[in-house]
This record gives structure tokens, C-alpha cells and sequence, in this order.
């Protein structure tokens, strides 16, 4: 655990600059996946910034809504470089509607653009894992296994550990398919079943989750189903795909939204 | 990309649904680890580790009597421009605060009580200013910078730690409403 480095009188904290580097090098393989796509690199960029963006915006509105007289008698508030003022819930909503409304004027594929997206889902997850670890977020349950790391006062799985090294996992898996990627959303699919599956792998030592109906975790549920949801979907997706490009599909008759290769650029 | 005849792929979406049902039932968080209580330790979900400071005019202060009181500890030096900028939030949050229950305690390591005391006067601070002149609470607090904030429960458990700074009036308000909301145990 790292979470602070001093240099001079300048505190840097390590886990945000882990997510920074996290979302400058998933934007690198987003590039490059969407030339292999055949798309513009540059407007998926775009789309990921704008997403970005619109998310911190959503997020902190969101916030203050939840506190609206918090945020009445502190107007300015709103415009504080505080990241402890934002409603994730919220970011995610408004940064994904953003994304799709930019997706949609420039006519970029759907399914293709998952694809493009997807193995810079599979970086930020690592990178996600790294700024755990250097946090100590995302602590593990006591063990006595002899693998366990002392921390916040007992010996515990190291929780983070355990998603660095799967998520590692899943990265390399992923950047094999990419290469074979057809645009059909089938790698998106694959990145989030088995980020799913590492979640309900990890969650399950955690020391911190959150639990209902006598411990049943949460984010163990959430990941179960996003992980069913996308094995429904992966045969239908690539077969919708496939007779697609048979000729005759949606997707072979207009190509700009269904398939890579034609769109506008930025 | 693997590809599968569609009778493989219901199986394996009918084995995925029966083992991940199972191992969210096996693996469900032990009845200690909710209702157990944490141990002390300085971050959020855990109890606040105790201790005990004395004030500017020498009483002291204990945080276990605080227990049922939301506590607002901030960790502050007068040479440190953020925790100056964002000292008249503090002040205003706690003077609109103090009578529904919220305490701050401003935990300083600096020893020179002329020096602590010229700026209280300047800024108006009107809570409590505790001296750590040997920083044992800062240790035991991993106090890394200042500022450094911890907003402590009624029960005494710490549910948010704000490093660095400045905090807005927003974010302190918005935090010590959560807390004040709550019943007293």
C-alpha cells in the first residue's frame, strides 16, 4: 500500500495517478482497436472524452441534488475540485447517454463500437485493481491463510492482489481476441462476462461489501446477472452478425450502423 | 472467437446461472463481519481510534465522550493554504450545525499556541482546537498532509476520509447532513 508520495511539498496520491495512467493507456488500445476495426480512432477518442466529461458533469449535478440545500447555501460548490462530490450512479447514466447521442451523430456502428471500446474496459479494470492495491481499498476478509497481507488492523486476503492478477487475466485473454475481433460486439461481450466473473470471484473475499438478505453480497449478484446477460446475448449477437454478412441482414444493408468501415470521422 | 453450436451455449448459460447462484449462497459475508463491529483503524468503516488532546485554553477532550455526537476531525497546520481557505466553510457548517449535534475537533501539531491562537482569532473559529504537539495522534491517524478530514458517526465509526483540500462548504455540509440524519445509538 502506496496511497501518498511526497515530493517536496507536493503530495501526489498515487491511486488517482493510477487511474490517469489507467485512462491515457485505454485510450492508446482504443485507438488502435478502432483502426483495426476500421474505424476513426479519433472519433472514438472523442466519444470517450465527451463521455468522460458529460459523466463528471452528471455526477456532480447529481450530487447536488441529492443535497439540494447543502448546495443552495454554497452555490460555488458545484465548481470545487472535490471528486468526493460526485454521484457515480448519475455520472454513468448521463456519461453513457453522452457517448450515445455523440455515437449517433456521427452515425458509428454500435456493435463495432463495443468492440473498439472493449479492450480499454479490460485496461481501466486493471488499473482500477492497481489503484486498490496502492489504497488499500477493496480490502479482503480476515484469513489465516498463509497468503494473507496485514492490513487496517488483521491479517486479510489480499483482495487487491487477487484483481490485479485476474484482471491482468482477462486483459491478455482479451487482447488475443481483439486481433480476431469482427465488429460484431462479441469481444465487448466476452471483456464484460469475464470482468463479471472476476468480480464474483474477488467479491467473495472482500471485507467491505455491501450485503443484503443475511450477507448475500450485492456486487456478486450484479456481476452474476451482468455475466448471464452477456452469455445470452454473445449467440445471438454473432449469429444476428453472421447472417448479416451473408447477405440480406440489417446489418449488410446499411453498413454505417451496423457494421465497421463506414462512418463519418470527427 | 470461440464459437459453440447453440445447444453448448444454453448449457453453458443454464451452468453459469446454477454455479453462480450457488457460490453467491456459499460465499455469502459471514454474520461477524456485518454486524460484528469494525476494529479501530483510521479509514472508512472502521471505529475511529480513540484518543485524548488538550485544548487551546488546556482541558481536554476525549473522543470516546463525543460518542453519540457527529464529530467532524480535521488535521490542520496554519502555514498550510488549503486548510486556511477552507477554515470559514468549517466555521460556517458548524455554527448552522452545532445544535442538531456536530462537534469539529481541528487537530494541529504545531506547538507555538501564540501562533494557533493569532489565527483562531483571525479566522473566528469558534470550535475546538486540540493540540498534538508530539503528533501521536497524527501517527496514529496515518496522517500523511494537511488537510486531512474524517467524518466520524454517532456510534464512532469514521464514514468518510477526505485527504488534501480544499473541501467545499458543499462537500462538509453534504457529509455531515448523511451523519446527522441518523439516530444516535
Amino acid at each position: 500500500m502506496l496511497p501518498y508520495l511526497h515530493i517536496g511539498p507536493v503530495m501526489l496520491q498515487l491511486p488517482g495517478l493510477a487511474l490517469l495512467l489507467g485512462l491515457w493507456l485505454g485510450l492508446e488500445v482504443v485507438s488502435r482497436q478502432a483502426l483495426r476495426l476500421r474505424l476513426s480512432g479519433e472519433t472514438i477518442s472523442n466519444l470517450v472524452l465527451l463521455g468522460l466529461l458529460g459523466g463528471v458533469v452528471g455526477a456532480r449535478l447529481g450530487y447536488a441534488a441529492r443535497y439540494p440545500e447543502a448546495f443552495l447555501k454554497a452555490p460555488l460548490s458545484l465548481l470545487a475540485l472535490n471528486p468526493q462530490t460526485l454521484d457515480a450512479a448519475t455520472g454513468v447514466a448521463v456519461g453513457v447517454a453522452v457517448a450515445w447521442l455523440y455515437a449517433q451523430r456521427k452515425q458509428l456502428p454500435f456493435r463495432a463500437t463495443l468492440d473498439a471500446l472493449a479492450p480499454g474496459l479490460a485496461v481501466m479494470a486493471l488499473f482500477v485493481g492497481v489503484a486498490h492495491v496502492l489504497s488499500g481499498d477493496a480490502y479482503g476478509m480476515p484469513t489465516h491463510l498463509p497468503w494473507g497481507v496485514t492490513l487496517w488492523g488483521a491479517k486479510r486476503h489480499p483482495t487487491q492482489v487477487y484483481e490485479v492478477l485476474l484482471s491482468a487475466g482477462v486483459l491478455v485473454a482479451i487482447w488475443r481476441l481483439s486481433r480476431q475481433s469482427r465488429g460484431d460486439g462479441t469481444l465487448f461481450l466476452a471483456t464484460v462476462g469475464l470482468l463479471a466473473a472476476v468480480r464474483m470471484f474477488v467479491e467473495a473475499f472482500r471485507g467491505d461489501s455491501v450485503t443484503v438478505l443475511g450477507g448475500v453480497r450485492v456486487a456478486e449478484v450484479v456481476a452474476w446477472l451482468v455475466l448471464l446477460a452477456a452469455l445470452w446475448l454473445y449467440p445471438r449477437w454473432r449469429t444476428s452478425y453472421s447472417q448479416g454478412s451473408a447477405g440480406g441482414g440489417r446489418d449488410a444493408r446499411a453498413p454505417s450502423r451496423g457494421r465497421p468501415g463506414h462512418h463519418t470521422h470527427a | 472467437m470461440p464459437h459453440f453450436q447453440p445447444r453448448t451455449y444454453h448449457v453453458i448459460l443454464a451452468v453459469a446461472a446454477l454455479l453462480g447462484a450457488g457460490w453467491i449462497w456459499l460465499t455469502r459475508a459471514p454474520v461477524e463481519s456485518v454486524h460484528g463491529g469494525p476494529p479501530p483503524a483510521p479509514r472508512e468503516g472502521f471505529a475511529a481510534p480513540d484518543f485524548t488532546l488538550p485544548t487551546l485554553d488546556g482541558q481536554r477532550v476525549s473522543l470516546h465522550d463525543l460518542r453519540g455526537q457527529v464529530v467532524l476531525l480535521n488535521f490542520w497546520a496554519t502555514w498550510c493554504a488549503p486548510c486556511k481557505a477552507e477554515m470559514p466553510a468549517l466555521q460556517r457548517v458548524y455554527a448552522d450545525e452545532k445544535a442538531r449535534g456536530l462537534r469539529v475537533l481541528a487537530v494541529t501539531v504545531e506547538t507555538d499556541t501564540a501562533t494557533v491562537s493569532a489565527f483562531v482569532r483571525r479566522y473566528g473559529l469558534g470550535f475546538t482546537i486540540l493540540l498534538d504537539g508530539g503528533a501521536q495522534v497524527s501517527r496514529l491517524y496515518r496522517v500523511q498532509g494537511t488537510p486531512t478530514t474524517f467524518f466520524i458517526d454517532r456510534r464512532g465509526v469514521i464514514r468518510s476520509v477526505v485527504v488534501g483540500g480544499p473541501m467545499s462548504e458543499g462537500l462538509i455540509r453534504s457529509k455531515v447532513e448523511d451523519l446527522l440524519r441518523e439516530e444516535a445509538p
